[in-house]
C-alpha cells in the first residue's frame, strides 16, 4: 500500500487522497505533431489566471521568448529549430480536422530544415513529488485527480521546486510563493474545460478523462506511423513509469530531452524508504561513533594504569 | 540540435592530465538550447548549506555534551551545551530567513507529513530546540540539575537526527548530484557534523577533558572521507559535480582541513594551541563539506547533461536506427 501511495501505477489517486466518489480522472493529451506554436495556449492562461508578466527579456535562440514553465508561465511553448532532421514523412493532419502545413513541402533528400513546436505544461502526475514534500500541505490532490498549490498556505519555502522531475513548478521572485499550472480547477469545477484547450486553433491540446485521452493517443501515433512518421512517440502516459504516469502527456516527433524533457523522470520520493533507512543508521552510526570516542579513551587509561 | 557545454573540452583535458578514468564516456547529447531541465533550488547557500552545518554542530554537540557529562567532563558540556543552543538558533533563523515570509513559518507545523522531510525536519527542530535550550540554560545557571539532565538527554537522543535528516532533505529532490548519492549522503552528514562537534569541542574545552573529541574527529575525518568516495562511486558521471568548479574546490578543501585538524588534534592535542588549531580546521572543513555538497547540487541542477545522461543510462543502450 504505502508502495503504490510513493511510486508505481495507481489506478485511483483522488479516491487514495481521500475524495469519495471522485469523478473521473481527467487531463491533458498534447499532440506536438499539429502544434503551429501560435502560442494561443500561454496567452488564454495568462489572461484566465491572471497570472503577471515576467518579464519582456528576448533569449535570442528561437522564437521562444519564454524559454521555459515557470511561476508566471504555466504553458510554455518550445520552439526547435532543426537543420536536419531524420528522414521523416510530414505529419499528417488528423481525420476532421483543418489541414495544417508542417513543413512547406515534400522533405528533400537528406532532410532539411524544420520546426518543432511543442506546449508544455505541468504533468499533473500520478505520483507528484512536489505534492509529496510539500511540508505546508499547501500542494493537494484535487477530487479530479490533478495537483494545485492553495496559494494561502504556501509559505515560500521553495521545497517543491527542485523535488519536480520535471522542472516545471518556481518561486515567484517578487512573493516567494510556488506557483504552477492548475489546470484550471475553478473552469473544471463549473463544467468548462481548460482555457488553454479551449484557446487552441488546432486542437493540439485536448482535454478529458485520462482513459479516453489515451486511447485517442494511441489511436493517433498508429495513425502517424502508418503515414510514415517513424518518431511520433508518446511520452508520459504510460502508468508503470517513473511518475506513474503522467495527468498531463504527450506526441512527440524527436527524443523528450530535444523539448527540453527528462528522458525517464522519477518521482524523488520512490527512494525515500531507503534515504530515511540510511539517514537512521546514520544517525545510529554517530550515537555509536560517540560512544567510542567516550569508551575508547577510559579504556586506554586503565591499560595505561596496569 | 546537439548540444555540448563548451566547457566540456577543457574538461576532459584536465581529467585525462590527471590520469584519471571517465567513469561513463560523454555520449552525444541533445537538449532544448542547453537549458536545464530541472530547476535548481533557489535557496541561498548562505542560509541553506549554513543550516545543514549547523544543525549537524548542534545534533552531534549534544551527543558529545550528554557523554562528557555522564563521564564528569563538566567544562566542555557546558561549553558544547551553549555552542548547541546558539547553532540550533542560529540555524532556525537561517531557515526562516530564506522562507521570504518570516511569518509563515507557522504553517510548518500545520501538518506531519514523513514524505516530506522538511516537514519532519521541522517538528525535529521544534523538540530539540528546547531541549537544547533548557539543557544550556540548567548548566550555565547551575538551577534545576533534574530538569537539565532530562534536557541533555532528549537533546542527545533528538540531536544525531537533527544533525542526519537534512541529508534526506537535500536527497529528496531530483537534483542529480543528492538524489544519486542519497544513500551515502546520511553517512557524510553525521561524519561532517561529529568533525563539526569535536572541533568545537576541542576548541572549547581545556586538553585533561578532550580525549574524547580528539577520538571522535579522527572517526569523523576517516568517515567523511570514506563517505565522499562512495558517493562519488555511486554517482558516475554526475560525480564530476563533486570535483570540479566551486564545489569542487570546497570539497578539497574540506578534505585537507578536516584530515589536518583531525591529524593536529590527535597528535598536538593535549597542548592548547594544537588543540584549538586543529578544531577550527574540523569546523571549517566541515562547514565547507556543506557548502561544497550544496554547490555541487546546484551545478548538476543547472546542466541538463546530468539529468539527461544518467536517466538514459539507467534505460539501457538506445535502440540502433
Amino acid at each position: 500500500m504505502t508502495d503504490s501511495l510513493l511510486s508505481g501505477p495507481e489506478p485511483d489517486p483522488a479516491g487514495d487522497a481521500g475524495h469519495t466518489d471522485a469523478p473521473p480522472r481527467v487531463g491533458f493529451f498534447t499532440d506536438t505533431s499539429v502544434c503551429i506554436g501560435c502560442k494561443a495556449c500561454e496567452v488564454a492562461c495568462k489572461e484566465w489566471n491572471a497570472i503577471p508578466e515576467d518579464g519582456l527579456s528576448l533569449t535570442g535562440m528561437s522564437y521562444d521568448n519564454t524559454g521555459s514553465l515557470g511561476a508566471s508561465t504555466w504553458r510554455h511553448v518550445a520552439f526547435i529549430e532543426q537543420s536536419a532532421p531524420p528522414a521523416a514523412a510530414q505529419a499528417p493532419a488528423p481525420e476532421g480536422r483543418t489541414e495544417l502545413p508542417l513543413a512547406a513541402d515534400p522533405p528533400a533528400a537528406g532532410g532539411e530544415f524544420r520546426w518543432l513546436m511543442s506546449s508544455d505544461v505541468c504533468k499533473h502526475c500520478t505520483h507528484a513529488a512536489c505534492l509529496d514534500v510539500c511540508p505546508t500541505g499547501s500542494l493537494f490532490r484535487t477530487e479530479f485527480g490533478t495537483v494545485v498549490v492553495q496559494e494561502d498556505i504556501c509559505n515560500g519555502c521553495g521545497y517543491c521546486v527542485p523535488a519536480c522531475p520535471y522542472g516545471v513548478i518556481d518561486q515567484r521572485p517578487s512573493d516567494g510563493r510556488a506557483f504552477k499550472c492548475t489546470l484550471c480547477y475553478d473552469r473544471l469545477g463549473a463544467g468548462l474545460e481548460p482555457a488553454c484547450a479551449k484557446a487552441c486553433p488546432t486542437e493540439s491540446i485536448q482535454f478529458g478523462p485520462l482513459d479516453e485521452l489515451r486511447a485517442r493517443a494511441a489511436l493517433r501515433v498508429e495513425q502517424l506511423h502508418a503515414a510514415g512518421v517513424p518518431d511520433a512517440r508518446l511520452y508520459g502516459h504510460d502508468p508503470e513509469d517513473g511518475v506513474g504516469g503522467d495527468g498531463a502527456f504527450f506526441l512527440l516527433l524527436d527524443e523528450p530531452e530535444v523539448y527540453g524533457l527528462p528522458p525517464d523522470p522519477v518521482v524523488t520520493t520512490r527512494d525515500l524508504p531507503a534515504m530515511w533507512k540510511h539517514a537512521g543508521a546514520a544517525a545510529l552510526s554517530l550515537a555509536g561513533g560517540f560512544a567510542l570516542s567516550f569508551a575508547l579513551p577510559a579504556l586506554l587509561r586503565r591499560k595505561g594504569r596496569r | 540540435m546537439t548540444h555540448e557545454a563548451p566547457r566540456r573540452e577543457g574538461t576532459r583535458t584536465r581529467r585525462r592530465r590527471k590520469g584519471e578514468q571517465l567513469m561513463v564516456p560523454r555520449a552525444e547529447f541533445r537538449s532544448y538550447y542547453g537549458r536545464p531541465v530541472i530547476k535548481a533550488p533557489s535557496w541561498a547557500a548562505r542560509d541553506i548549506a549554513g543550516y545543514f552545518f549547523l544543525g549537524g554542530l548542534a545534533g552531534a554537540g549534544s551527543v558529545l555534551a550528554a557523554g562528557a557529562q555522564l563521564t564528569g567532563r563538566t567544562t566542555v558540556a557546558t561549553a558544547v551545551k551553549v555552542s548547541s543552543l546558539a547553532a540550533v538558533s542560529l540555524s532556525a533563523a537561517a531557515l526562516i530567513n530564506d522562507l521570504g515570509r518570516p511569518d509563515r513559518f507557522a504553517h510548518m507545523l500545520r501538518v506531519l507529513k514523513p514524505t516530506s522531510p522538511m516537514s519532519v525536519g521541522s517538528w525535529l527542530l521544534g523538540g530539540y530546540g528546547p531541549a537544547a535550550g533548557a539543557a544550556a540554560l540548567c548548566a550555565v545557571t547551575g538551577r534545576l540539575p533534574r530538569t537539565g539532565a532530562v534536557a541533555t538527554a532528549a537533546a542527545a537522543t533528538l540531536g544525531p537526527a537533527v544533525a542526519t535528516y537534512t541529508a534526506v532533505l537535500a536527497a529528496d529532490t531530483a537534483v542529480p548530484a543528492w538524489h544519486g548519492a542519497h544513500r551515502e549522503l546520511p553517512y557524510l552528514f553525521a561524519a561532517s557534523a561529529t568533525a563539526a562537534a569535536a572541533g568545537m569541542a576541542l576548541v572549547v574545552a581545556p586538553s585533561r577533558e578532550s580525549a574524547p573529541a580528539r577520538c571522535a574527529a579522527v572517526l569523523a575525518a576517516v568517515a567523511d572521507a570514506t563517505a565522499v568516495r562512495a558517493a562519488e562511486r555511486r554517482l558516475g558521471m554526475v560525480a564530476e559535480t563533486y570535483r570540479e568548479g566551486r564545489a569542487g574546490r570546497l570539497l578539497r578543501a574540506a578534505e585537507v582541513l578536516v584530515v589536518g585538524g583531525a591529524v593536529t588534534a590527535a597528535l598536538g592535542g593535549r597542548y592548547r594551541s594544537a588543540a584549538v588549531a586543529g578544531g577550527l580546521a574540523l569546523l571549517a572543513g566541515s562547514a565547507c563539506t556543506r557548502f561544497g555538497v550544496f554547490a555541487a547540487g546546484i551545478a548538476s541542477a543547472e546542466d541538463p547533461a546530468y539529468t539527461v545522461l544518467p536517466q538514459r543510462a539507467a534505460q539501457g543502450p538506445p535502440p540502433s536506427p
